[in-house]
């Protein structure tokens, strides 16, 4: 097996463990501890299912205060925190440690204050990401980023991978959405940024802990804002015989003038196995699919599928399908929201998260069909053609050391490929333990220390979600 | 007169970094120097100007994003974007009018280092938003990037976005990449005459509040209105409320018909048309209505709501002249020159209130006295001067432009 190293753990934590334990139960509770083997599994790996690691411990606190004292304690006795949302991280986001407790902020899951007229909301961190929209969803509001694990994952877990989602090409990414948080430092120092307004004052420290995995602060409250639901949106289905035509015609569409909402692009295989799930109406004899999805009032959406028809034309399409009502509309978001739990009901498969420049769609993806092939596996290809995202599903059997060494390779090629293509390691699902070893692909070593001072400043033991982003043996940068 | 260097690669910048770290020599960092005027007055024994790091290396229309030399023209940047017919989204706003400098000097560097957006934030996000990558030297000398040219990227840490709206104070940008975007269409403008501020926040709140996707809502009170220099709306001699809707024609069409329905209680609405938007919509990213005072200027972030409600407080205890961009959440304030511009009266509302307030138009001596930029609570400083150790631990880039211990 060639799965990455774990930090090895701290011996002497180990020997402590019952203390530790003890000492967590004074601060927060017994219920609120769970130590005992069986509560422990159900945390012992996230959504990257082939790593797992029993922790010390797992902590489910329910207010800042908690996480201060919590925070406070083991900082003083070096205990390492991983700080975990709901655990669909498929990065290893939140793999933990055998050294270190699980802070699980999943129970501060209340909204705060709901501002229709400043257009935010604050909420506890732990919400999950529906849970925002439907909070405000009777006003006919919307919280924009929407990752496809958006019934279960959180807020907290979106604002440290820096989620994007299906419709970001139009809304942004978390990052773009958020406007103030609530965050204990390791240290249980508690320090608010920003507020329910535009642009924190001083350094740009949103930007910065946004995207930064749980490394630098637990995040317990937020404030992001609210949009007004457009009147109406449609999706249309276009199918092509070539991916190069579909790919020629996203850029097509981009060069246009119009932003769709979301332009998402599937292959055959992906095709297949969706449509076996969603029963969507997707095309069956094409080679390559663009879901494409425009918003408005009832005309507006008209001429605006007129348009991208028109453009959709010059590029050879076999089928061009509209979505004439709700229920179709659903069917086919249904279709490509529920894809990678589709996939995985065929298949073990390992999702990469690429991104790279749009005009090297084509080429890039018949490299990542070619790199499959030499690796002897399949490869079904789903992902977000606006901006380039890709999301090639490696499929293998997980019971197969061999396949899984094979997959993994085959993966680390593929963004390999991605980087040269001028693009990077991950769009939206961060770098976790998945992607660490292959942060010098992307960047030099002055480039990583830039990103560990900042780890350093926020936590100079570096307890925090240890053994993420950064490649073991670069720690000499810090 | 102090030595101004002009580096014409990183490497040099990285040198002259280096030379000064030798000398202990504080360097002043600058694009084409218009906003010199905003900030704290510093003491540098240099100046290091990114002028010659221009040029655009990069832009695909079809992938909506461009690479650019920091000293690069933002009118070269515009320039080419409108051959294209795409624009920066963020609208950056050129504040140098405001403070008796020459328009149309900014830089791409200097837009970025700053975070400086215009009345379309509201709607599409500030010039961070637009921020892919960069490359840059900090204050050890060290050439470094983040981030990349492709529109979504969470690899490591978002260095990019800390670093905009940093001042010059971390590193020195050499190049950048950002997203542009086309333009729409058409624009059309709703305006209103002679409202208060408490109506016109109302009306640009339920505007913001409509599926319409408004990208521009302005308050002007009378006073500063009457400095517009479109001919039409100056003469109406009224306070001044715009709504502006940006789409493809027929949508814009639509759209302009049912606010101008749900707004009829208001009072009459007048319309701009296309061309006539774009020439009011330009002289606004130019602060039009700020030109031509000396006193005074602050530029405030709070929630919309709140935006009437502090103008009101602070009217009760001076004269002041107010402009509400964001739906009402910037505010744009002239306050009578006094030794602190006002400053401890502005600071104690926003603690009640929440929100930040920078001073913009001040003189030097002013300035010098007071926190340009909104004092950051204990934490959130220390914070700070943690980051300015790691990016400049000697103090060399900016010292003291942002906050005085920084």
């Amino acid at each position: 097996m060639a799965l990455l190293q774990q930090l090895a753990p701290d011996p002497q934590i180990l020997k402590r463990r019952d203390r530790i334990i003890r000492q967590l139960k004074r601060l927060v509770g017994r219920t609120a501890v769970i130590s005992d083997e069986y509560g422990r599994r159900a945390f012992e790996t996230d959504a990257l299912t082939t790593y797992k690691c029993m922790p010390l411990a797992v902590v489910l606190p329910e207010t800042t205060e908690e996480v201060s004292d919590i925070l406070t304690y083991c900082n003083e006795h070096d205990i390492r925190v991983v700080a975990r949302g709901a655990g669909t991280s498929v990065t290893g986001g939140a793999l933990p440690q055998e050294d270190a407790i699980v802070l699980c902020v999943s129970r501060m899951n209340k909204v705060i204050e709901t501002d229709y007229d400043s257009r935010t909301i604050r909420v506890q961190s732990g919400i999950t990401n529906t849970a925002i929209t439907n909070a405000v969803a009777k006003e006919g509001f919307f919280y924009a980023p929407d990752p496809s694990s958006q019934i279960a994952c959180t807020l907290a877990g979106n604002i440290a991978m820096n989620s994007g989602g299906a419709h970001c090409l139009k809304y942004g990414v978390t990052t773009n959405n958020l406007l103030g948080v609530r965050m204990v430092l390791m240290s249980g120092e508690i320090i608010d940024i920003g507020g329910n307004y535009l642009d924190a004052p001083g350094y740009d420290f949103l930007g910065l802990l946004t995207g930064s995995e749980g490394q630098v602060g637990v995040i317990t409250e937020a404030t992001v804002r609210i949009l007004k639901a457009a009147e109406g949106a449609r999706p249309m289905l276009i199918g092509f015989s070539t991916v190069e035509d579909a790919g020629a015609c996203v850029a097509s569409i981009i060069a246009s003038g119009i932003l769709p909402v979301a332009i998402e692009f599937m292959d055959k295989p992906a095709i297949e196995v969706c449509e076996a799930h969603a029963h969507a109406g997707y095309p069956l004899d094409v080679e390559a699919l663009l879901i494409i999805e425009v918003e408005g009032s009832g005309s507006e959406i008209e001429e605006l599928q007129e348009k991208l028809k028109n453009i959709a034309k010059s590029h050879d399409p076999t089928v061009i399908k509209v979505s004439t009502d709700d229920e179709m509309s659903a069917a086919i978001w249904l279709g490509r929201k529920g894809a990678f739990g589709a996939m995985g009901r065929i298949s073990d498969f390992y999702c990469m998260d690429g991104v790279i420049p749009v005009s090297r769609l084509s080429d890039v993806l018949t490299r990542v069909i070619e790199i499959c092939k030499t690796y002897e596996l399949r490869v079904a290809n789903i992902f977000h053609a606006g901006d380039g995202n890709l999301h090639p599903l490696i499929l293998f059997d997980a019971n197969d050391p061999d396949e899984v060494d094979r997959a993994e390779q085959c993966g680390a090629e593929i963004l390999k490929l991605c980087v040269e293509a001028g693009g990077c390691l991950t769009g939206e699902h961060g770098v976790g333990i998945e992607k660490r070893e292959l942060m010098p692909v992307q960047f030099s070593d002055t480039d990583l220390a830039q990103q560990m001072r900042v780890k350093t400043l926020f936590d100079p033991k570096w307890l925090l979600n240890p053994g993420k982003v950064f490649p073991l043996d670069k720690w000499h940068l810090k | 007169m102090l030595s101004m260097i002009r580096p014409a690669d990183e490497q040099e910048l990285s040198d002259a970094i280096k030379d000064a770290l030798n000398e202990q020599a504080p360097l002043e960092i600058l694009g084409a120097g218009s906003k010199r005027e905003i900030g704290r007055p510093m003491n540098t024994s240099a100046s290091v100007t990114t002028s010659r790091l221009r040029g655009i290396s990069l832009y695909e229309p079809n992938e909506l994003v461009m690479t650019a030399g920091a000293g690069t023209p933002l009118s070269t940047v515009e320039n080419e974007l409108a051959q294209h017919n795409q624009q920066l989204a963020f609208e950056p706003i050129d504040p140098a009018p405001a403070i008796g400098q020459e328009a149309g000097q900014l830089t791409c560097g200097g837009v970025f280092a700053t975070n400086l957006s215009g009345s379309r934030r509201i709607q599409l996000g500030a010039a961070r938003d637009h921020l892919l990558g960069i490359k840059g030297v900090n204050g050890r000398g060290e050439i470094f990037k983040s981030g990349g040219r492709v529109m979504k990227n969470v690899t490591g840490y978002d260095l990019s976005r800390g670093l905009s709206g940093s001042w010059g104070t971390l590193a020195v940008f050499t190049e950048l990449s950002f997203k542009v975007m086309p333009k729409a269409e058409e624009t059309r403008t709703l305006i209103f005459f002679g409202m208060p501020d408490k109506i016109a926040t109302e009306v640009m709140t339920r505007a913001m509040q409509t599926p319409y996707e408004v990208s521009g809502t302005l308050h002007l009170q009378k006073p500063l209105a009457l400095r517009l220099r479109h001919d039409g709306l100056r003469n109406m001699g009224e306070a001044l409320t715009a709504i502006r809707l940006e789409n493809f024609s027929g949508a814009v069409a639509g759209r302009a018909e049912k606010l101008k329905e749900a707004f009829a209680a208001y009072g009459d609405v007048h319309e701009l048309d296309h061309d006539n938007s774009i020439e009011f919509w330009g002289e606004l990213r130019e602060l039009s209505f700020l030109q031509g005072s000396k006193d005074p200027l602050w530029r405030i972030s709070t929630a919309p709501t709140d935006g009437p409600r502090f103008t009101e407080v602070l009217s009760s205890f001076m004269d002041c002249r107010t402009a509400y961009d964001w739906a009402g959440g910037l505010i744009w304030v002239e306050v009578p020159s006094t030794t602190d511009a006002g400053a401890a009266e502005i600071r104690r509302l926003l603690a009640s209130l929440g929100g930040h307030a920078t001073l913009i138009r001040a003189e030097p001596a002013v300035r010098a006295t007071i926190n340009v930029f909104h004092p950051l609570e204990p934490g959130l400083e220390k914070l700070s001067t943690l980051l300015k150790k790691q990016y400049d631990p000697h103090g060399l880039l900016n010292p003291g432009r942002l906050y005085a211990t920084m």
